[in-house]
């Protein structure tokens, strides 16, 4: 039996198609997938990804734990509600979740993790196993559902919409937070455009759906957020790296903090022996031909094969395909292989979009 | 569902077919296939003159989503196929049974439309579950 979010009927009543997304029915789409992208892109739509973990880190040792736990450092986080983009590392340097770290408290002892669905059951095992040794207590946040607002219109509706937090939102920076009673406002997103991701009680969370329906925010399905993100260049957590890929082989070095030198963390040791090592790299693709790059389509360069897609789809804004991929260093042109035939791609540096408009860079690997 | 339409023969491969004037077929995916696929991106057509056997992989169609093979309902040979999808590959999901059409063949041996589906043994194979 599928898990189902709190909004279901309210998907139902907006013609969402359903799908299995692990292991919970979610919404891939509501009509078309192109024009819930497109309404992100231009106006400012929403998607429940109630589906997502929260995971609170509380006690005396908060702090200390999470310098431990994960590879970015949480002592970067200056003021109360700032946000921090990490992977979660093993021994090895294998990550084995990308999640987004929060402090809720002055004195440190409250941190709340925002971690991947599929990875939630295995994410609290390796968390409880480490914690152990630390004075700090980890709870799921209970009955709270999650709804993001993304798009170029979306602070503008978001404060008419919550006219007492107006002023708040609109001065709110990217990558932080504040709270309001049960209530938790983020400036963060997985589209490239501005936007909020709000976690909301259970008991509220239909009645602020249908306000934002009732204001013309439009329902916009998985299958639109995973264009938008691809295009905004994020990566996907077991489609674009997992335990056995280390950040430098995924685009991820910027979240690693290897300084302080003197704070230890799991998967430290092996990545001081990987950072100067000829590690392959994530990189962005574009195929000007007429097909569709996905992922495991492999790549070759002068005959050779030198790596394999590990994203790939449609760019509604750029109206061609685009991938990521993750390859070994070569220089000059290379090629995709899709059904039997080489077609020439170019190698760029993500994101291909942000804020609506094209920007990625052409990049020498 | 989608639509159905009772004139038309259907392989469980959710392609239609439909038997012209002239005893050349044209082939199209149904409505509850391009539903089921989502915005169409891209189409991947034969190319005239193939020659072609009864189920054999006919080209390819691809939504944002996923590509899904097309394969050829009865055998014969790729007389004509819709360029128009090259630009305009949302004709599949706006007008699946008629713009949207994908290829024409010629049998090579009528009776094998006896042996596709007509529209209502087709609707009861949509209907049987998650085809």
């Amino acid at each position: 039996m599928l898990k189902r979010t709190t909004l279901y009927e309210k998907h139902q009543a907006s013609g969402a198609k359903l799908v299995d997304f692990s292991g919970w029915e979610m919404p891939i789409h509501y009509g078309s997938q192109l024009e819930e992208h497109d309404v992100v892109r231009k106006d400012v739509g929403m998607f429940d990804i109630s589906h997502i973990t929260s995971l609170d880190v509380t006690g005396k040792d908060a702090r200390v734990f999470l310098r431990y736990l994960l590879a970015n450092d949480v002592e970067k986080l200056t003021n109360v509600g700032q946000a921090l983009y990490t992977g979660m590392l093993d021994e090895t340097g294998g990550i084995l979740d990308d999640l987004i770290v929060y402090r809720m408290q002055e004195d440190n002892t409250f941190y709340r993790l925002i971690v991947n669905c599929a990875t939630r059951s295995k994410d609290c095992a390796w968390i409880n196993q480490h914690s152990a040794q630390f004075a700090v207590q980890i709870s799921e946040q209970a009955n709270v559902s999650m709804l993001a607002i993304q798009g170029p219109n979306a602070r503008e509706k978001l404060s008419q919409v919550m006219p007492k937090l107006a002023e708040k939102i609109e001065k709110l920076a990217y990558f932080h937070s504040f709270t309001d009673g049960d209530w938790m406002i983020c400036a963060t997103g997985y589209t490239g455009e501005d936007g909020f991701e709000v976690i909301i009680p259970d008991a509220e969370i239909e009645a602020y759906w249908d306000h934002l329906l009732a204001s013309d925010v439009k329902p916009c399905g998985l299958g639109a957020r995973d264009t938008l993100r691809l295009e905004a260049g994020m990566n996907l957590y077991g489609t674009d790296m997992d335990e056995s890929i280390n950040p430098y082989e995924a685009n991820m070095a910027w979240t690693v903090a290897l300084k302080p030198v003197d704070r230890n963390f799991v998967g430290r040791n092996a990545l001081e022996g990987l950072i100067d090592a000829d590690n392959r790299k994530l990189v962005g693709i574009i195929l000007d031909a007429k097909a569709i790059l996905r992922s495991h389509q492999q790549v070759f360069h002068d005959g050779k094969n030198v790596g394999e897609i590990t994203s790939g789809s449609f760019s509604p804004t750029l109206q061609k395909s685009i991938g990521l991929a993750r390859v070994n260093s070569f220089n000059g042109s290379c090629e995709v292989e899709i059904r039997g035939k080489r077609l020439p791609i170019s190698i760029v540096k993500p994101p291909f979009v942000r804020k609506g408009k094209i920007v990625y860079q052409s990049l020498e690997i | 569902m989608g639509m159905i339409p009772a004139e038309l023969k259907y392989a469980k491969t959710h392609e239609w077919v439909r038997t012209e004037d002239d005893g050349t077929v044209t082939v199209g995916i149904t409505d509850h296939a391009q539903h089921a696929l989502g915005d169409i991106v891209y189409v991947d057509l034969p190319e005239v003159g193939d020659t072609l056997k009864a189920g054999q992989e006919a080209g390819v169609v691809e939504s944002v989503k996923a590509a899904s093979d097309i394969y050829a309902p009865i055998s014969g040979e790729v007389i004509a196929v819709n360029d128009e999808l090259a630009d305009n590959p949302e004709m599949i999901n706006n007008d699946p049974y008629t713009g949207g059409w994908i290829f024409k063949l010629k049998p090579l041996d009528v009776n094998e439309l006896d042996d596709i589906q007509d529209s209502d043994v087709y609707k009861e194979w949509c209907e049987s579950g998650d085809h």
